[in-house]
C-alpha cells in the first residue's frame, strides 16, 4: 500500500446532523491531491478531522500506516496553511518559521541553517528580520507555506489560502504552488471552492457534496466526463436544461426541453433522463455538412460579451427559445459575427450529458 | 483531559473567592443587617425599625428623592454636554487631531475626583479666581456666591462624569458607517433629521452604557456633593456616612445602604426595559 | 456636517466655539491649581504675588512644602503601596476571569459573569459600607469564637486594598475580555498544529497578544486605586491614602501646599499618559 493518507470510513456529526458520511479515500504519496466543494460541503471539517482538531465520529484516519485516533494535533505529521494564514503578528518573519522546530528542540545552529534554506526556497531570504504585517499579500502567503513545510510534514494540508488574495496574484500563486509542490514532493492536499485552482494545479480532484465525494478522478476526466450532474455543474462552465426524454425506433433519444427545443442523440442509456449540460465550447457554429453524429439546430445571437479568448455569444435557440452560451473563438472565421444574425449550430452527440437527478 | 480540568479550577478559584467574600456575602450581611436592630435591654433583634426610621422622618426620604432627581438630571446634562463633542472627535475633525482631543478627555479621570473637585472649588469660591476677573474687569462690586450650592454641586458631578459617558459614545460612533449620513444628507435630509434619525439611534447603545455608568457613579458620589454642595445640598450618601461613622447606627446605615442599592438597580433596570438593552451588552 | 460634507460658516463656527468652550471647561480646573503652585501666596487664589518653589520645599515656621511634609509624604507612599497591590491582585484575578468568561465553557458561566459585572452599578460607598460590615461581623465571630484578634478585618491598609480590588477587577476582566474575543483562535490552533503544547501557546502566542491591554489595565487600575475616595473612606484605617489625607485637609481650609500636590498628581498623570500613547504609537508602528 503505497497511500500515504488513508481515510477509512469516516463520519462526523454535530449535534444529530451528519456533515460527513461515510467518506472513504486514500491519498498517494506526492500527490497533489485537491478537494473541491461549495462551502457548507463538509470539506473543512474533513481537513480539521485529518489535522486532528476534530476527532470524527466514526471511522479512521491512517496516516503513513498509524492510526491517528485520539493523537492531538501537535503530534500529527501533517502541517496546514490556514485560510487566514495565521501568522503570528508578535514575530518576525524568521520567528514564524522558526516556531515549530523550536518546539522540536532544534539547536539554534540548525534551525537557522532550515529557516535560511526554506526562505530561500520561497524567495524570501532577504525578509527574515521583516514583520510579517510590511509583507505583501503574497509574501506573507509564501511565509505561511514555509513555516509548514520548514518541519518537513509527510502532509501538507492547504485550507483555502488563496482566497484572501487579489485575482492576479492568485492566477501567479497558483502556478508558483504548483510548481514548489513538484519541486519538493510533498503530498499536497488543497481544500477549495474554486475549481479553477482545483483544475490547474492537482493531478487527483475530489468534488464534495453534502458530505462525501461525488466523483474522485483526473482535472481533465472530471471536465470531460463528470459522473454527476452536480460535477457536472459545479466543475466549469456549462449550459443546464430540464428535459425529458424518449426512445426512438431506430435506437435513438428525443431528448425535449421544457419550453420545447427539440435534440436528438445515440446511444440510448437505458434510463430515463431529466438533466441535460452542454458545455460553450462544444457547440460547433456553422458546422460543415459532412459532420457525423451531431445534433443540429438554429439560433439567434442576442449578445456578445466579449472577453478576449474567452469570448462567448448568449444566444436563443430557434425552436423553444432556449438562451444558450456559446463560445465564439477569435479567429477570422467567425469575425464577422453580429448581433441579431441567425445560423446553424451542432452538438456532438457525446457532448450531450444527460443526467437523472 | 484531566490535565486540562486541573487548569480550569486554577483560573475558576480565585474568581469565585473575588466574587462571593468580597462582593456576595458582604452584600448579604448589609441585607440582614438592615433587618437588625437593638431593643430595650440593648439586644439584637429581628425588626423593620430601620426601614421604619426611613420613612418616619421627611429629611430621609427627602434626601432620598432629591438624590434620585438629581442624579437622572446630572445624567442628562452630562449627555447634552458630551454628546456633540463625542460626534466633533470622531466625526468632525480631522483624524490627525482625533486621538489627541481624545487623550485629553481622560485626563480629569487620571488625576483623580479629589484634584478637579479642588480645582473647582478654587475657581468659584468667593476669594476664587472668577470672581477675581469679575471684580477686576468692573462687572460685579462684590464678589458672587457660587460655592456651595446645588449649582456648584452640578458642575462638579457633570465635570467628573464626562468621560464616563463619552468614551461609550465615541465607540459607538466610531463603529458606525460615514456613508449613512452621506446617504442621507444625499437623500435631502436636514441636519437635525440625521442627528436624530441616524447618527443618535446608532449610538444609542454608547448612550445607554455611558448614562447607566454615570447615573450609578453620581448616585453613590460622596465626595463632590460634600465638598461642593451647599449645607442644604444633602446628598444620600452623606446620610449614610453619617450613620455609619457619625452616629455609629450600622444596622440604620445598612437599610440606607440597601436602599439606595435598590433605588440605583431598578432605575437602571427601567431604563434597560425602555431602552431594550440587555446588562451584559450595555457594560461591556 | 461630517468631514466629507460641506458645512454653512456659521455652524462651522459655532460648532468650533462650543468645542473650544468645552476644552475650557475641561482644563480650567487643572491649569488653575497648577499655576497657583508657584504663587508666593498663602492662600490659593488671585492676585500673583511672584513666583515661589515654598510649596514644595519650604520648611519655615510658616510655610511647610510637599516634599518637607512628613503626613503628605506617608499618605502619598501608602497610595503608591495601595495602588501596586490592587492593580497586580486585580490584573492576575481579572485576566484569570477573562479567560474563563471568553474562552470556557462551564454551567452557571452566564450567572457568574453577570455577578462579575455586578460592581460597576453598585455605589463606591455601598461596596465600602458593606465590606466594612461583613468584615467587622467576621472579625467579631473569629474573636468570640476562637479568640484571635485579626487586624487585618477592621479598617486598615489591607482591608482598604480588598475593597478597591473588589471593583477594579471588574474593570480588568471587561478590558481584557473584549481583548480576548477579538483574538484569532487560528492562531493557537496553528501553533498547536506547529507543535506548541496548551501551555507554549498561552506563553508564546495568547499573553503576547494581549500584552498592550495588560499594560493598559495595570496602568489605570493604578489610578483608579490611587484616586479612589468613595470606598476607601469607609476601610481606611490610621494609614491614611492621599486621597483621604487631601480630603480632610480641603475640609480644615486649604493651603496652597494642596495645589502642589495637585500639581505632581497632573504632571506625573501626564507623564503617564505620554508615555502610554509613545508606547502606543510604538507598537503601531510595528
Amino acid at each position: 500500500m503505497d497511500n500515504i493518507l488513508e481515510v477509512q470510513h469516516i463520519s462526523k456529526k454535530f449535534a444529530g446532523h451528519t456533515v460527513i458520511k461515510d467518506l472513504n479515500f486514500g491519498v498517494r504519496e506526492g500527490d497533489f491531491f485537491s478537494i473541491l466543494g461549495p462551502s457548507g460541503c463538509g470539506k473543512t471539517t474533513l481537513l480539521r478531522m485529518i489535522a486532528g482538531f476534530l476527532e470524527p465520529t466514526s471511522g479512521k484516519v491512517i496516516i503513513r500506516g498509524e492510526d491517528m485516533s485520539g493523537i492531538p494535533p501537535n503530534k500529527r505529521p501533517v502541517n496546514i496553511v490556514f485560510q487566514s494564514l495565521a501568522l503570528f503578528p508578535m514575530m518576525n518573519v524568521k520567528e514564524n518559521v522558526a516556531f515549530g522546530l523550536r518546539r522540536r528542540k532544534f539547536t539554534n545552529k540548525e534551525i537557522d541553517e532550515k529557516v535560511f534554506s526554506m526562505l530561500s526556497r520561497v524567495g524570501l531570504e532577504d525578509y527574515g528580520n521583516k514583520a510579517v504585517t510590511q509583507l505583501s499579500g503574497g509574501q506573507r502567503q509564501r511565509v505561511a507555506i514555509a513555516r509548514s513545510l520548514v518541519l518537513g510534514p509527510s502532509i501538507l494540508l492547504l485550507d483555502e489560502p488563496l482566497g484572501a488574495l487579489d485575482r492576479k496574484l492568485r492566477e501567479h500563486m497558483k502556478i508558483e504552488l504548483k510548481l514548489l509542490q513538484a519541486e519538493l514532493g510533498t503530498t499536497f492536499i488543497y481544500i477549495t471552492h474554486d475549481q479553477s485552482e482545483a483544475l490547474v494545479m492537482s493531478n487527483k480532484v475530489a468534488v464534495m457534496n453534502s458530505g462525501n465525494f461525488d466523483q474522485l478522478d483526473t482535472p481533465k476526466n472530471l471536465y470531460k466526463f463528470p459522473a454527476t450532474s452536480f460535477v457536472a455543474g459545479f466543475v466549469g462552465e456549462t449550459n443546464k436544461f430540464d428535459i425529458s426524454t424518449q426512445k426512438t425506433e431506430n435506437n435513438m433519444m428525443n431528448i425535449t426541453t421544457k419550453k420545447g427545443w427539440k435534440l436528438e442523440k445515440r446511444f440510448f442509456e437505458d434510463e430515463e433522463h431529466n438533466f441535460l449540460f452542454i458545455r460553450p465550447e462544444s457547440i460547433i457554429l456553422k458546422p460543415d455538412d459532412k459532420l457525423k453524429d451531431v445534433s443540429r439546430f438554429m439560433i439567434k445571437v442576442k449578445t456578445i460579451l466579449f472577453d478576449g479568448s474567452n469570448t462567448k455569444i448568449s444566444a436563443y435557440t430557434k425552436v423553444g427559445d432556449e438562451r444558450i452560451l456559446i463560445a465564439l473563438p477569435q479567429n477570422a472565421r467567425f469575425e464577422n459575427i453580429a448581433v441579431g444574425d441567425e445560423m446553424e449550430a451542432a452538438v456532438h452527440h457525446n457532448d450531450l450529458k444527460c443526467y437523472k437527478e | 483531559m484531566s490535565k486540562i480540568k486541573w487548569g480550569f479550577y486554577i483560573f475558576l478559584i480565585p474568581v469565585l473567592l473575588w466574587l462571593f467574600l468580597l462582593i456576595v456575602f458582604p452584600h448579604i450581611d448589609l441585607f440582614v443587617n438592615s433587618f437588625r436592630s437593638q431593643n430595650n435591654l440593648g439586644d439584637s433583634i429581628w425588626s423593620l425599625a430601620n426601614y421604619k426610621a426611613f420613612f418616619s422622618d421627611s429629611v430621609y426620604w427627602y434626601t432620598f428623592v432629591r438624590t434620585a432627581v438629581y442624579s437622572i438630571l446630572v445624567t442628562f446634562l452630562t449627555f447634552i454636554v458630551t454628546f456633540p463633542v463625542a460626534f466633533y472627535i470622531t466625526k468632525v475633525v480631522s483624524v490627525k487631531f482625533s486621538g489627541f482631543l481624545a487623550l485629553l478627555l481622560l485626563m480629569p479621570f487620571w488625576v483623580g475626583e479629589l484634584v478637579s473637585v479642588y480645582g473647582w472649588m478654587i475657581l468659584l469660591r468667593e476669594s476664587g479666581i472668577i470672581n477675581f476677573f469679575l471684580l477686576k474687569m468692573g462687572i460685579i462690586d462684590t464678589p458672587l456666591k457660587m460655592l456651595y450650592n446645588d449649582i456648584s454641586m452640578i458642575i462638579g458631578l457633570v465635570y467628573m462624569s464626562m468621560l464616563f459617558m463619552i468614551v461609550p459614545i465615541m465607540s459607538s460612533l466610531e463603529g458606525m458607517d460615514d456613508s449613512l449620513i452621506e446617504a442621507a444628507s444625499d437623500l435631502g435630509a436636514s441636519k437635525f433629521t440625521i442627528i436624530r434619525k441616524i447618527v443618535i439611534p446608532h449610538a444609542a447603545p454608547g448612550i445607554v452604557s455611558g448614562s447607566i455608568v454615570v447615573f450609578m457613579l453620581v448616585l453613590g458620589d460622596y465626595l463632590t456633593p460634600d465638598l461642593l454642595g451647599g449645607k442644604n445640598a444633602l446628598w444620600f450618601t452623606e446620610q449614610i456616612y453619617n450613620e455609619f461613622i457619625a452616629s455609629f447606627n450600622w444596622n440604620e446605615g445598612a437599610a440606607f445602604g440597601f436602599l439606595l442599592l435598590a433605588l440605583s438597580t431598578s432605575i437602571i433596570w427601567l431604563a434597560l426595559k425602555i431602552t431594550n438593552q440587555s446588562f451584559e451588552k450595555a457594560v461591556s | 456636517m461630517i468631514r466629507t460634507l460641506p458645512s454653512s460658516k456659521t455652524y462651522k463656527i459655532g460648532y468650533t466655539i462650543f468645542i473650544a468652550l468645552f476644552y475650557v471647561f475641561l482644563f480650567a480646573p487643572l491649569i488653575v491649581t497648577c499655576v497657583l503652585a508657584f504663587n508666593n501666596s498663602n492662600f490659593p487664589t488671585l492676585p500673583w504675588k511672584g513666583f515661589t518653589l515654598d510649596w514644595f520645599f519650604a520648611n519655615n515656621g510658616q510655610r511647610v512644602g510637599v516634599f518637607e511634609d512628613s503626613d503628605l509624604l506617608s499618605s502619598m507612599y501608602i497610595s503608591f503601596e495601595t495602588g501596586f497591590y490592587v492593580s497586580v491582585m486585580s490584573l492576575i484575578v481579572g485576566t484569570m476571569g477573562a479567560f474563563l468568561f471568553v474562552q470556557e465553557k462551564f454551567r452557571f458561566k452566564g450567572a457568574l459573569y453577570f455577578l462579575a459585572l455586578a460592581p460597576l452599578v453598585i455605589p463606591g460607598v455601598i461596596l465600602g459600607i458593606s465590606i466594612l460590615l461583613s468584615s467587622t461581623i467576621a472579625g467579631g465571630f473569629v474573636d468570640q469564637h476562637f479568640g484571635i484578634d485579626i487586624p487585618f478585618l477592621r479598617p486598615s491598609f489591607s482591608l482598604v486594598v480588598l475593597g478597591q480590588f473588589s471593583f477594579i477587577t471588574t474593570f480588568v476582566v471587561l478590558v481584557v475580555s473584549a481583548k480576548l474575543k477579538k483574538f484569532d483562535g487560528t492562531l493557537e490552533e496553528a501553533a498547536l498544529n506547529l507543535g506548541a503544547s496548551r501551555f507554549d501557546v498561552i506563553r508564546l502566542i495568547t499573553l503576547p497578544y494581549l500584552k498592550p491591554a495588560l499594560i493598559g489595565s495595570f496602568i489605570v487600575s493604578f489610578l483608579m486605586s490611587f484616586g479612589n475616595f468613595n470606598t476607601t473612606l469607609f476601610l481606611v484605617g490610621s494609614d491614611t491614602t492621599l486621597p483621604i489625607d487631601l480630603y480632610s485637609r480641603i475640609r480644615d481650609g486649604s493651603t496652597p501646599v494642596l495645589n502642589a500636590v495637585s500639581f505632581l498628581l497632573i504632571f506625573g498623570t501626564s507623564l503617564l499618559a505620554v508615555f502610554n500613547l509613545i508606547y502606543n504609537n510604538v507598537k503601531n508602528k510595528e
